[in-house]
C-alpha cells in the first residue's frame, strides 16, 4: 500500500515534469529553429477579441506569410475589457508584442507610457501618411508624429429592424430622419409585460457602446456646440445648449423610456436577438448582424435635429503601431507587415469581411461602396464625421457612464450631474496636459 | 530494552547527538525555508517599501497615503468591504449553526444533507458567479421570472445600486454556509452527552440547554469561524469581478457600490499600473487583517484563562 | 415518541427546501448549457430543444481542453510540492531539537497573517524580473510551500511517538528515510486532507492566475471561463459559459461524491486543528 502510494506520487511527478518540460521545450524549439534557418523572423501581433477581425487577420497572415516565407506572424487576441491591462502588464514585464492593434483613443496614453515607436520614415513619412489616408486620422498625430496606421475607419449609422417596424404599424422603408421621429417610432415598438419588465425595446439607448460618442459628436454639434477646443484642452459644452442636448439625450431613456442600457446585456445583442427596433452602431457589426439576425433589417444615416439640419457623425478607427524596443530584423518584418496591412488590397478585403470602410483616401469616391444599401449610409456619414480627440478614452468613457448612472439609478438631478460631469471631463484633460 | 540503549547512546555522545540533530534539521530546512522567505517575507517588506515610494522615480514619500486618505473611492471600498463582512459573516454562521443543529436532530439521511449543503463550497467561485449572474438578469433571469409568479415586482438586482451588494453577499453566503455547517457539526460532536443528560435531570428546557450548554461550549468553534469568515470577507475579489465586470464596465459597479478593497487594489495595480498606490491600499488591508488576528488571539487567550 | 417523529418530518421538510435552494443554481447551469442562444433572449425554463452546440463549440473552437490540462498540471504539481515540503518542514520543527527552532516556527506562523492580496504586486514585479510572467512556474511558485500546511503537519507530527523514530535510527535508517518511511505513513489522514484542500484551492484559484497569465494557452479553467465570458464577442454567450462551467464543476462534484468522507473529515480536521 505504502509502496503503491509512493509509486503513484512519483508517476504523477514524472508526468507533470514531462508535461512542463514539453511546454518549455516547444518554446525553445521554435526560437532555436529561428536562429538555425538564419533569416526566419517571428513577429507577434496583438489585438482584442472581435471575432470578425480575429478571423480576418488569420487569413491575412496566411497570405502575408505566403508572400514572405521568411516571416512568421503570431496573432494573439484578448478580451476587450482586459486588453489595455494585458498590454500594460506585458509591456512592463518586457514581454509585449511587436505590433499592437489599438483604439485610436488610447493612443495618447500608449505614447505617454512609452509603448510605441513612431512610424519609421522609410515606411511612410508624415506627409505621405497624410496624403494616403483620409483626413480623420489626423486625430492620432501626437507632437507632429504618427505612431500608428489604420486599415480602415468607421462611422455610425442607424440599424433598424424592418419586421418590427411593420408589426408596429410603421413604414419599414421610411426610417426616422430626426431624433424626434426616432423617439416616436421607438415608443411604438417598446413592449413591457404586466410587471413592467421590458420585453422589447424600440431604441437601444446606451452609453457604453456608441451612445456616448453619438452624444459628444452628433447631438452636441447639432445643438450648436463644438465639443472640445481645437487643441483638445478644453471641454466646451458647459453652456445652456450643452445642457439642453444632454437633457434631450438622457430623457430618451429617463422620460420616454424607449429602452434600457442593460437589456439583453448590450445593444447589439438585443438587436441581433430581434428585441431592439433601432440601434446606433458602426459598420464593423454588419458581419455579425448579418449572421445572427433572423429578420429583415436596414441601415440609414444618423438622425438630425430637424429636417435639413446639421448632419454630423463620429469617426473612429483601430490602428496598428510598432512596439518600442523592436529593432533590426523584427523591425523590418514589422514594417513589412504593416505595409501589407495598409495596402489597398487588404483594405478592400477588410471591407468585405469585417465591414469597416477603407482608410485610404483613394476609396473616398468609389461608387461601388457608396451606392451599396448597407455600406452607403456609413460612407455618407464618414463625410461629416469627427474623430474625438481623446486624451484617455477609457477614463473619459468611465466618467461619462458613471455620471449617467447617477441620474438613472440614483435619481440625481440632470443639471447637477451635468456640471459635475463637465468638471470631471475637464479634470481628465487637465491632468493629461499637465503631465505632458 | 530499546529505550535503555538509546539512553545509553545519548549518554555516551550527548554533544555529538545534539550537533547532529541541528545539522540534519538545518539541512532539511535551509532550502525550503529560503524559498519560503523569498515568496512571503521578502515580498511583504517589498510591499511596505513600495507603498512609501513615488510612482515615478525613487525616494521616500508619504504621498500615497495622503492621496489614499483623500480618495473618495478608497473609502467607499473600505465601507463596502466592511458591509460584506457585517452581512455575510453572521448570516453564514447562523445558517451553518441552524443546519448543523437540524441535521443533528434527525436520524436518517444525515450524510445526504451534509453532502448537498457542502457542495457549493468546493465548486469554482468563477463558475458559480456566472450562474448567479445569469439568474440575476433583470429581464430574462430566473429570479425575476420566479418573482413574477409570486406577483412581486421585478428587481434590478445587480444593476441596482441599492441591491447589488446584497446580491453579491447572497452568493457568498450560499457558498460558505456549508463550511460553517461542517465545522459546527464537528464542534457539536465534541460536546459531551452527559452534560445534556444532567441538565435534563435538572429539568432544563431545550432553549435553556442551548443557551447554557451548546453555545458556550461551541465558543472556540464560533471564534474560529468568525475569524476565518471575517478574513475571507475582507479579501472578497473573485465574486465581485465575475458578477459585475464586463461589457465595457469595470468591476465594482454600478456606481462603485460593490467595489471592495481588493478590487480597488487590483484596478490600481493592474489597470492603472500605479503599483505604489496599490501597495498602500494593500497595506491598509493588511492592517485590517492584523487587527482581526490580534483580536482573535486576545479572545482565545481569555478563554484559556477562564 | 410520536412527537419526536413529527418534528423529524418537519426538520426533513425544512432541510429539503434548503436543498432545493442550494442545488438549484447547479441545475440551472446544466439546463442553460443545453439551450441555444435565442432561449436566453426571453425567459424560458426548459431549453426549447436540447442543443449540444455549445459543447461542440467549446471543444472545437476554444482552448478549453488546454485550460483543463493547465489546471490539472498546476494543481497536481503544487499539491505534490506542498505535501513534500510542508511535511518535511513540519516534521523537522516537530521532531528535532535545535537552536532557532522556536524563532523559525513563529516566523512561519506570522506569515499566516499576510494576505495573498498584498503579495500579488511584489510577486508580479519579481515574476517580471525573472521572466516568469505567463509561465507554469510563474503561476505556481507562490503556492509551492505554504504556512498553514506547515503548521498543520507540525501539529500532526508532534503526535508521532519519539520511540518509533529512535527505533528506526537504531535500525540504521538515515534521517531522510526516517521522515519518508516512518513519519509520513503515520500522518496519512492529515496528508490526504492537506492534499485535497491544496488541490481544491488551486483548482479554484483566480486572483493570482488572472494577473500572471496573459496568453490564451496558459489560462487555467477559472481564468479561461472568466475571460471568455467578458470577452467582447458581441454580447455574453450564456450557453457557452454555462457549458464551460458545467464541465469545470461536474468533475469536482464527482470527485467530491467519491471521496466525500475523506474530504469532509479532512476539512473538519484542518478546521479544528487550525
Amino acid at each position: 500500500m505504502k509502496k503503491t502510494c509512493i509509486k503513484l506520487l512519483l508517476v504523477i511527478m514524472a508526468f507533470s515534469l514531462v508535461a512542463l518540460a514539453g511546454c518549455s521545450n516547444s518554446d525553445n524549439s521554435s526560437s532555436s529553429n529561428g536562429s538555425k534557418s538564419k533569416k526566419q523572423v517571428t513577429i507577434t501581433y496583438w489585438q482584442y477579441t472581435f471575432p470578425a477581425k480575429v478571423s480576418e487577420i488569420k487569413n491575412l497572415i496566411q497570405k502575408f506569410e505566403a508572400e514572405n516565407p521568411n516571416i512568421t506572424v503570431v496573432a494573439q487576441d484578448f478580451p476587450y475589457d482586459q486588453y489595455n491591462q494585458k498590454v500594460a502588464a506585458a509591456m512592463h514585464a518586457g514581454k509585449g508584442p511587436d505590433i499592437l492593434n489599438l483604439y485610436y483613443g488610447w493612443l495618447p496614453q500608449y505614447v505617454k507610457q512609452n509603448y510605441l515607436q513612431p512610424i519609421p520614415k522609410d515606411l511612410l513619412t508624415t506627409s505621405e501618411i497624410e496624403s494616403y489616408f483620409v483626413p480623420m486620422i489626423k486625430a492620432s498625430k501626437i507632437n507632429g508624429k504618427y505612431y500608428t496606421l489604420p486599415i480602415a475607419v468607421r462611422s455610425l449609422a442607424l440599424f433598424y429592424n424592418k419586421d418590427m417596424f411593420k408589426k408596429a404599424g410603421l413604414d419599414p422603408n421610411s426610417p426616422p430622419k430626426t431624433w424626434n421621429e426616432l423617439i416616436q417610432d421607438a415608443k411604438k415598438m417598446t413592449k413591457r409585460d404586466a410587471n413592467g419588465k421590458l420585453q422589447q425595446e424600440g431604441f437601444a439607448w446606451d452609453v457604453n457602446g456608441q451612445g456616448y460618442h453619438a452624444f459628444e459628436e452628433v447631438l452636441l454639434r447639432q445643438w450648436g456646440i463644438e465639443p472640445f477646443s481645437k487643441d483638445g484642452k478644453k471641454v466646451q459644452w458647459n453652456t445652456s445648449h450643452g445642457l439642453n442636448a444632454f437633457t434631450y439625450w438622457i430623457n430618451m431613456e429617463k422620460k420616454e423610456k424607449v429602452g434600457e442600457p442593460n437589456f439583453l446585456t448590450d445593444y447589439n445583442t438585443a438587436f441581433k436577438a430581434g428585441k431592439a427596433g433601432i440601434i446606433i452602431d458602426g459598420s464593423f457589426d454588419i458581419a455579425a448582424i448579418r449572421d445572427a439576425a433572423k429578420f429583415n433589417w436596414g441601415v440609414t444615416t444618423l438622425p438630425v435635429r430637424e429636417v435639413g439640419g446639421l448632419e454630423s457623425n463620429f469617426g473612429s478607427y483601430w490602428t496598428n503601431g510598432i512596439a518600442k524596443g523592436v529593432t533590426g530584423e523584427k523591425l523590418a518584418a514589422s514594417d513589412k507587415f504593416i505595409k501589407f496591412l495598409i495596402s489597398a488590397e487588404t483594405q478592400k478585403e477588410w471591407l468585405k469581411n469585417v465591414g469597416e470602410i477603407p482608410a485610404a483616401v483613394s476609396f473616398a469616391n468609389d461608387k461601388t461602396i457608396s451606392n451599396d444599401p448597407i455600406y452607403g449610409p456609413f460612407v455618407q456619414g464618414l463625410k461629416n464625421s469627427h474623430a474625438t480627440f481623446f486624451v484617455d478614452e477609457a477614463k473619459e468613457r468611465d466618467s461619462m457612464s458613471s455620471q449617467i448612472d447617477k441620474i438613472l439609478l440614483n435619481n440625481e438631478s440632470i443639471d447637477k450631474t451635468f456640471n459635475s460631469l463637465i468638471k470631471e471631463q475637464q479634470q481628465i484633460r487637465d491632468d493629461y496636459f499637465q503631465n505632458n | 530494552m530499546i529505550k535503555s540503549t538509546i539512553e545509553k547512546s545519548r549518554k555516551i555522545h550527548p554533544l555529538k547527538l545534539k550537533t547532529k540533530q541541528t545539522l540534519v534539521a538545518y539541512s532539511f530546512l535551509t532550502i525550503p525555508l529560503l524559498f519560503f522567505l523569498c515568496i512571503r517575507i521578502f515580498p511583504t517588506l517589498y510591499s511596505f517599501s513600495m507603498s512609501f515610494s513615488p510612482q515615478y522615480g525613487v525616494g521616500f514619500t508619504v504621498e500615497n497615503y495622503q492621496k489614499l486618505f483623500k480618495d473618495h473611492f478608497f473609502w467607499q471600498a473600505v465601507w463596502n468591504t466592511l458591509k460584506y463582512v457585517i452581512i455575510t459573516v453572521p448570516i453564514q454562521m447562523a445558517l451553518g449553526l441552524l443546519l448543523a443543529l437540524a441535521i443533528k436532530r434527525i436520524q436518517h439521511f444525515r450524510w445526504f444533507y451534509r453532502m448537498i449543503y457542502f457542495l457549493p463550497y468546493i465548486t469554482s467561485i468563477v463558475a458559480v458567479s456566472w450562474v448567479w449572474r445569469l439568474m440575476f438578469d433583470p429581464n430574462t433571469g430566473f429570479l425575476n421570472a420566479f418573482f413574477g409568479i409570486l406577483h412581486i415586482p421585478p428587481q434590478n438586482w445587480l444593476s441596482d445600486p441599492k441591491e447589488a451588494l446584497l446580491c453579491i453577499s447572497t452568493v457568498m453566503i450560499w457558498q460558505s454556509m456549508g463550511f460553517s455547517m461542517l465545522i459546527f457539526m464537528a464542534g457539536l460532536e465534541g460536546i459531551p452527552k452527559h452534560l445534556y443528560e444532567a441538565a435534563q435531570i435538572d429539568g432544563a428546557g431545550k432553549g435553556k440547554m442551548f443557551w447554557k450548554i451548546t453555545l458556550p461550549l461551541l465558543n472556540p468553534t464560533i471564534v474560529f469561524l468568525a475569524v476565518t469568515g471575517v478574513i475571507q470577507a475582507l479579501q472578497t475579489f473573485t465574486q465581485i469581478q465575475n458578477l459585475t465586470a464586463g461589457s465595457g464596465s469595470n468591476a465594482g459597479g454600478p456606481l462603485h457600490c460593490t467595489i471592495s478593497i481588493v478590487v480597488y487594489m487590483y484596478q490600481n495595480a493592474f489597470q492603472d499600473f500605479n503599483m505604489q498606490y496599490a501597495s498602500a491600499v494593500a497595506v491598509v488591508l493588511f492592517i485590517f487583517i492584523l487587527l482581526v488576528t490580534l483580536l482573535q488571539l486576545r479572545v482565545l487567550n481569555k478563554n484559556i484563562e477562564y | 415518541m410520536k412527537k419526536n417523529k413529527d418534528s423529524e418530518w418537519f426538520i426533513h421538510a425544512v432541510l429539503l427546501a434548503g436543498v432545493v435552494v442550494v442545488v438549484f443554481p447547479f441545475i440551472w447551469m446544466i439546463l442553460s448549457s443545453f439551450k441555444s442562444l435565442p432561449d436566453f433572449y426571453s425567459f424560458s425554463f426548459w431549453p426549447h430543444k436540447f442543443d449540444f452546440s455549445a459543447y461542440k463549440f467549446i471543444f472545437k473552437e476554444t482552448n478549453f481542453l488546454q485550460w483543463y490540462l493547465n489546471s490539472i498540471i498546476i494543481g497536481a504539481i503544487v499539491t505534490l510540492s506542498c505535501l513534500v515540503f510542508n511535511s518535511l518542514i513540519g516534521y523537522t520543527l516537530a521532531k528535532y531539537k535545535f537552536p532557532g527552532r522556536k524563532a523559525i516556527f513563529i516566523l512561519i506562523l506570522s506569515t499566516l497573517m499576510i494576505p495573498t492580496e498584498m503579495l500579488v504586486i511584489p510577486w508580479y514585479m519579481m515574476g517580471a524580473k525573472m521572466n516568469l510572467i505567463d509561465t507554469y512556474l510563474g503561476i505556481m511558485f507562490p503556492g509551492l510551500i505554504e504556512a498553514f500546511g506547515i503548521f498543520l503537519m507540525r501539529q500532526f507530527m508532534l503526535g508521532i511517538p519519539d520511540d518509533l523514530l529512535d527505533a528506526a535510527r537504531i535500525d540504521g535508517m538515515n534521517e531522510f528515510k526516517i521522515w519518508w518511511r516512518v513519519a509520513l505513513p503515520q500522518v496519512k489522514p492529515a496528508l490526504s486532507a492537506l492534499g485535497i484542500i491544496t488541490f481544491l484551492g488551486n483548482w479554484n484559484a483566480y486572483l493570482w492566475p488572472v494577473i500572471v497569465i496573459s496568453t490564451e494557452n496558459m489560462r487555467t479553467l477559472p481564468v479561461g471561463i472568466s475571460l471568455y465570458a467578458t470577452g467582447d464577442a458581441g454580447g455574453i454567450q450564456w450557453n457557452m459559459i454555462m457549458g464551460m462551467s458545467t464541465l469545470a464543476v461536474i468533475p469536482m462534484i464527482i470527485i467530491f461524491l467519491i471521496f466525500q468522507k475523506q474530504i469532509v473529515e479532512g476539512i473538519t480536521l484542518t478546521g479544528v486543528k487550525g
